[in-house]
């Protein structure tokens, strides 16, 4: 290849496929765009008509829905870009990212991989391996044991060296599988057993490391960029030490309370790393930082573009993304290090479906309504979703990125705030009320950050819904909602009739005048609301709201029988989902989103800082036979006691007992498995199990019932 | 004093589609003594008015409103309201009937009566209140019940009866059983207005027992809900008295009964809700049914229409706490008609009546409005006017404050009995929707000239303030006394003035008792009694209630010349 490119001038990029879905294929689609590079999208089945899709040229199809047929398929994915005249590949992260395998195909077929050299994908792969590197490269590795000999007394005495807290881990795999804490010396041998065994079973590998157990730790990484001249520079750090099951939520660049010290030997170390590689294209370097001593350690390398790469971008101001292409069309890096400016603060907040009180399980529905805040050149949205899309059971259940930009990191924070309180997102849960609670967490507005955050502070984030008096202010505070979509609602239905009214041109418009006239007295109505307490589901009981209507328009609602609750409201209409609402002297704008679900009306209110949902009975379902019970809908919905839910929807991965068996309260019955994560589906009570007809490799959706334990 | 005409100066000004040259002035001193006691005598009257609405708006008390939601059951008002379209307007007539009329009390008379859209088409609704005596029929709930199917039949509107009652008040059976205008006339009219194509719907949400079950069986369709709906001649203590069969209700009369096996009924609801719903549903399914040309579609109506000039609140304020006192009805039009514009015909002849056109929201109306006594040529100019609008088509709203007509030697002379009938023969004769407003006395002739309750109009609404009597009460003690003294000469008794003053404070205590307007509301010579600053607005929905039937020509009696 040295010989080649003398005889013909150097190719250059000029359509790129991506090998990916969702907002990062948008975000690199966008770029590409700028550049005059044409794109080329690929999608399964499920993603026909996704923005990625839509935001590229031109688009192949690759597959069905599950991604091991279509996203991680890489021999169709490489047919694409052939048959579409791509020449380069950028696979974005996730997928086939991180895959050697696929990056040397890519480069087989005479196309270009945007990304690291093959060998770097593969040596940072294999933990152990990557580990050995770096400590050869002086790199700061955490105290441990990464040997061959796996002899448990010479384990045991290595632990003795590294000292206690100690951490047990398998040295294939990930998501914490096989992974153990040891507190003291006296536990060791059960713990190694375990992990060992756990390791055999779930990778096939069973040989353990062991690393000092960091209790206090960050978790900060350190973007690096190289060329295909041996040029690295990295672009300062992102601290991403909040995360809740292993996955970081808020990200931030730079790290806080670092100084400038710290921030330039963390920078050599990565840049080190990084050439210890033989690196190029963008990759990130992650350590881990001992808070107590502040000494950092390398933990891996991802040899990718990351999630949180915007967090960086907004920082340094450069497109991670042209750099990319750049370095991949040969070019040499556009600046050097002493180039790369560091300004302002900037967060990064993951928007995912996810249902918070159920231990983050991933949701999946319908976006019924979309509206991301106005992006501005400090305010970003990476999403790949728009209103009426899926979230599907197939795909990670990201929704948006949201980052911000500030002069320093209280500004930004001012702005994320501001921010997640109108990201408006409705038929679908979502984390952004818990990321609100964590951005207004004063821990974490103090820079106090480190990986068990969220646990450390779970007192605060979550609602307990025993405590009394937090109940009652989200209560009071669902009230004034109510008060507030019944208002809309009401107004709503005044502008509608002042459009066109039923009646027609034939009717007089008086007969729907507003307010509806009555003689001496004034036009009522009740409305039920049903609160969906995202915290507390046990506690969503009915709203009464009656509704009284003015002469002068203004509405007063009383909820309940009590009339001293009652309030004063007065909505104007402003058109789409927006209002102008005056209660209580205060005038605030309002906005509200209104769906059909599982018959049900859904409404949903954003204002201030608060969101909240609320359900309302449609008309009535009812059959015109007599023997039929009348039932409500919200009866046909509860099921008998001792009936077993899916909590989420997914792929049923085990099956534990048989149906008919006598299970204790507690006892694992099956395993379920949604976006890589397992969930094990416990007996309610003891007794026997019923009707348990799911089997393994069977897909269920969320709510349906898996059995019921009968006494 | 009569009103300046605002002429602008551009000649193209007084061509151009929008001008009106009958701009009406304020004719209201916000400062002067009158405006502020006027205010405040309205305003006692009117929370007068309100304390007694919002009794009958309670029904028939708590423990009956208790025991009714028990049953999962709606108030009849709150029925209404579902079955309205949502958002709608609800004229609801005579709210005070059988105010202090029988030893208990009797709210609303029992019934709720009122028109409202549903699926965009007015409704004619009665419904019975079953808080109030188990919603069985008093005199009064006859009459209340008749006068709804009378506006019904009359401005061709679907009537939804909304049926939850034990049938006749048997103790009263002598006054609502025999006669002609009692029970017997509710089914003769469905019979009659079924036959005109007027739909007659039946919603069975409670019992119908005995005569009431003829109510849903007469109906053209009807509904009942299950559980709370029955339908029997006789009620299981009768039957058993009778037969000896035991029997429940529900198996007796209930909704799957008259469903499945009777076919007595129609539709089956599961519940109230249900019922209602259904209910909308029929209404949505009439299409053309008991529609025969409406006036309402025709080109004549402006939407595009102007509010007053002037605050119609301040319609609170005009009428003075002394019937003697005659004020300016032209400061009322000036708040009721669109633009404030009126244009006046006959302004300077018969001035003691006002008559000229003008819109309410948007729809042509001819006013009739009293500023005085009627002399002769007041009589005449009403009988022209009349015939005008009658010829055009042209709604008539009359503004009733008359003592009367002019008596007197020379009155008689001229002859303003034969000038009195010819107003009488228009007012009787011309086949527009007519509207009666009494906004303060409406005495003698005066009440029939203007058409008052036996001439038929549309609607007829009254002020609080209002009086109606055959004469004002001091001058029938006047006459009273004068005959009296007469008769006691004629046995030679001796009459002291003492005697006759309490002769005559009897009669004139008598007469304000029954010119009151709650003695009048009670008993349903009127449709309600209203805000005056709700005139507008309820001669706007009366007008357009009215205009739901076709055309019809005017054909007069003779005029006596």
């Amino acid at each position: 290849s040295s010989t080649s490119h003398l005889e013909t001038p150097p190719q250059r990029i000029e359509k790129i496929l991506v090998a990916n879905r969702g907002e990062i294929a948008c975000r690199i689609m966008r770029t590409a765009k700028r550049l005059g590079i044409r794109t080329v999208a690929v999608y399964s089945d499920a993603d026909k008509d996704s923005l990625h899709v839509k935001s590229a040229d031109e688009a192949v199809h690759i597959g069905p829905p599950p991604a091991r047929l279509s996203y991680l398929n890489g021999s169709s994915i490489v047919e694409a870009a052939i048959r579409s005249g791509a020449q380069a590949i950028h696979p974005g992260y996730g997928f086939l990212s991180e895959s050697s395998e696929f990056a040397g195909l890519v480069e087989d077929k005479g196309l270009t991989f945007i990304g690291p050299p093959t060998s770097a994908i593969r040596d940072m792969g294999d933990k152990s391996a990557s580990k050995r590197i770096m400590g050869a490269a002086g790199v700061p590795l955490v105290p441990g044991y990464h040997g061959s000999e796996q002899d448990i007394e010479i384990m045991k005495l290595e632990a003795d060296k590294i000292g206690y807290p100690i951490l047990i881990k398998p040295t294939h795999g990930g998501g914490g599988k096989g992974m153990r804490i040891v507190h003291s010396q006296k536990d060791f041998i059960d713990s190694f057993l375990g992990a060992q065994r756990e390791a055999a079973a779930s990778f096939g590998i069973n040989t353990i490391l062991l690393e000092k157990y960091i209790t206090q730790p960050r978790h900060i990484e350190v973007q690096i960029f190289g060329d295909k001249y041996g040029n690295v520079l990295h672009l300062y750090e992102r601290d991403c030490s909040v995360q809740r099951r292993h996955q970081k939520i808020i990200e931030e660049a730079p790290a806080p309370c670092v100084t400038d010290e710290f921030r330039s030997h963390l920078g050599q170390a990565a840049v080190s790393a990084a050439k210890a590689v033989g690196y190029h294209n963008a990759g990130t370097v992650e350590f881990i930082v001992d808070t107590i001593t502040g000494q950092f350690y390398f933990m891996e390398m991802n040899t990718r573009l990351q999630v949180e790469h915007p967090v960086t971008e907004m920082i340094v101001g450069q497109d991670l993304v042209e750099w990319q292409i750049r370095v991949a069309n040969g070019e040499p890096l556009p600046i050097s290090q002493v180039q790369v400016p560091l300004s302002g603060h900037s967060f990064e907040a993951r928007i995912y479906a996810e249902n918070v009180p159920k231990g983050f399980l991933p949701a999946t529905g319908v976006l019924r309504h979309y509206h991301p805040v106005p992006v501005s050149s400090t305010v970003r949205v990476e999403t790949g979703v728009e209103q009426g899309d899926v979230v599907s059971m197939h795909y990670d259940p990201m929704i948006a990125k949201l980052v911000v930009w500030g002069e320093n990191r209280s500004a930004a924070l001012v702005k994320l705030k501001d921010c997640l309180s109108k990201f408006q997102v409705a038929g679908v849960p979502t984390n952004i009320n818990f990321l609100q609670k964590l951005a207004n967490h004063r821990a974490f507005e103090e820079g106090d950050v480190e990986t068990h955050f969220i646990e450390h502070h779970k007192d605060d984030l979550f609602v307990d819904p025993n405590n009394k008096e937090i109940s009652e202010e989200a209560y009071d505070a669902a009230r004034l909602s109510a008060n507030l979509v019944a208002a809309c609602l009401c107004e709503e239905e005044h502008s509608t009739l002042k459009e066109s009214h039923p009646g027609g041109p034939s009717l007089l418009s008086i007969w729907y005048a507003h307010s509806p006239f009555r003689v001496n007295h004034h036009a009522q109505s009740t409305m039920e609301l049903e609160w969906e307490n995202g915290y507390d589901s046990s506690s969503s009981k009915p709203l009464m709201l009656a509704i009284t209507y003015q002469r002068d328009g203004n509405y007063l609602i009383q909820i309940g029988e009590n009339s001293a609750h009652s309030l004063e409201v007065r909505a104007s209409h402003l058109g789409n989902n927006s209002f102008r609402v005056e209660a209580d002297g205060v005038t605030m704008h309002v906005s509200l989103a209104v769906y059909i679900k599982d018959k049900m009306k859904h409404v949903h209110i954003w204002h201030g800082p608060h969101h909240h949902h609320f359900r309302q009975k449609l008309g009535l379902e009812l059959s015109d036979e007599d023997e039929t019970q009348h039932k409500t809908s919200f009866e046909t919905t509860s099921h008998p006691p001792g009936t077993v839910v899916a909590p989420m929807a997914g792929l049923v991965v085990k099956v534990l007992v048989e149906d008919g068996a006598k299970v204790e309260e507690g006892q694992p019955v099956l395993v379920l498995e949604a976006m890589k994560m397992e969930h094990v589906v416990k007996a309610t009570s003891g007794g026997y199990v019923q009707g348990l007809k799911v089997t393994a490799g069977q897909q269920v959706s969320d709510g349906s019932v898996l059995f019921r334990v009968k006494e | 004093n009569s009103p300046p005409c605002i002429i602008a100066n551009p000649i193209q000004r007084l061509q151009t589609k929008h001008f009106s040259i009958g701009l009406l002035p304020d004719g209201v001193n916000r400062n002067s003594d009158s405006f502020a006691q006027n205010s405040d005598a309205m305003e006692r009257l009117l929370s007068e008015l309100q304390s007694h609405i919002n009794k009958v708006l309670a029904g028939g008390g708590e423990a009956a409103v208790k025991r009714n939601r028990s049953r999962n059951k709606l108030l009849p008002r709150e029925r209404i309201d579902r079955l309205l379209d949502p958002g709608s307007s609800f004229l609801e007539f005579s709210q005070l009937a059988g105010h202090e009329l029988y030893e208990d009390p009797l709210p609303s008379g029992g019934i709720i009566t009122g028109i409202g859209p549903v699926h965009g088409r007015l409704c004619m609704f009665v419904a019975n209140d079953p808080t109030v005596k188990g919603g069985t029929y008093y005199p009064i709930t006859i009459k209340k019940h008749l006068r709804a199917q009378e506006i019904a039949a009359q401005c061709k509107l679907p009537c939804i009866y909304l049926v939850d009652s034990g049938g006749a008040f048997l103790p009263k059976q002598a006054e609502v059983f025999p006669d002609k205008e009692n029970f017997g006339r509710i089914f003769y009219n469905q019979a009659t207005m079924s036959a005109q194509g007027i739909p007659q719907i039946a919603l069975v949400l409670g019992s119908c027992t005995a005569g009431g079950a003829y109510i849903p069986a007469m109906a053209d369709e009807s509904v009942m809900v299950k559980g709370n709906g029955t339908i029997f001649l006789a009620g299981p203590p009768l039957v058993k008295a009778a037969t000896g069969e035991e029997v429940s209700a529900e198996d007796l009369g209930g909704a799957t009964v008259h469903c499945k096996t009777s076919g007595v009924s129609d539709y089956f609801a599961q519940d109230e809700m249900h019922g209602l719903a259904l209910g909308r549903n029929i209404v949505k399914n009439l299409h053309l049914a008991g529609r025969q040309g409406m006036l309402n579609a025709s080109p004549s109506i402006n939407l595009d229409y102007k509010e007053p000039l002037y605050d119609v609140k301040e319609l609170r304020s005009i009428a003075p706490v002394d019937h003697k006192q005659q004020f300016d009805v032209r400061s009322v039009i000036a708040r009721i008609v669109d633009g404030s514009e009126f244009d006046e015909f006959k302004k300077l002849y018969g001035t003691t009546l006002v008559t000229g056109f003008a819109r309410i929201f948007g729809q042509p109306v001819g006013i009739l409005g009293n500023n005085g006594i009627l002399f002769n040529e007041s009589a005449l100019k009403g009988t022209h006017f009349i015939e005008l609008c009658s010829q055009r088509n042209i709604p008539l709203v009359f503004l009733q404050n008359i003592t009367g007509f002019m008596v007197g030697s020379r009155s008689e002379a001229n002859g303003i009995a034969k000038s009195g009938a010819k107003l009488v023969m228009a007012v009787s004769c011309a086949k527009v929707p007519k509207v009666t407003i009494m906004i303060g006395g409406s005495f003698g002739a005066g009440n029939y000239a203007m058409c008052g309750r036996a001439f038929n109009p549309n609607f007829l609404f009254l002020w609080p303030n209002a009086r109606i009597s055959v004469m004002g009460g001091a001058q029938a003690a006047g006459v009273l006394s004068q005959i009296e003294g007469a008769n006691k000469k004629r046995q030679g008794i001796q009459w002291t003035k003492e005697e006759e003053e309490k002769f005559k404070a009897k009669v004139v205590e008598a007469y304000e008792r029954e010119g009151n307007p709650y003695y009048s509301t009670a008993r349903l010579w009127d449709d309600g009694i209203i805000d005056p600053a709700d005139t507008r607005k309820i001669l706007g929905l009366s007008i357009s209630a009215s205009k739901n039937h076709p055309l019809e020509d005017t054909k007069y009696g003779v005029f006596r010349m």
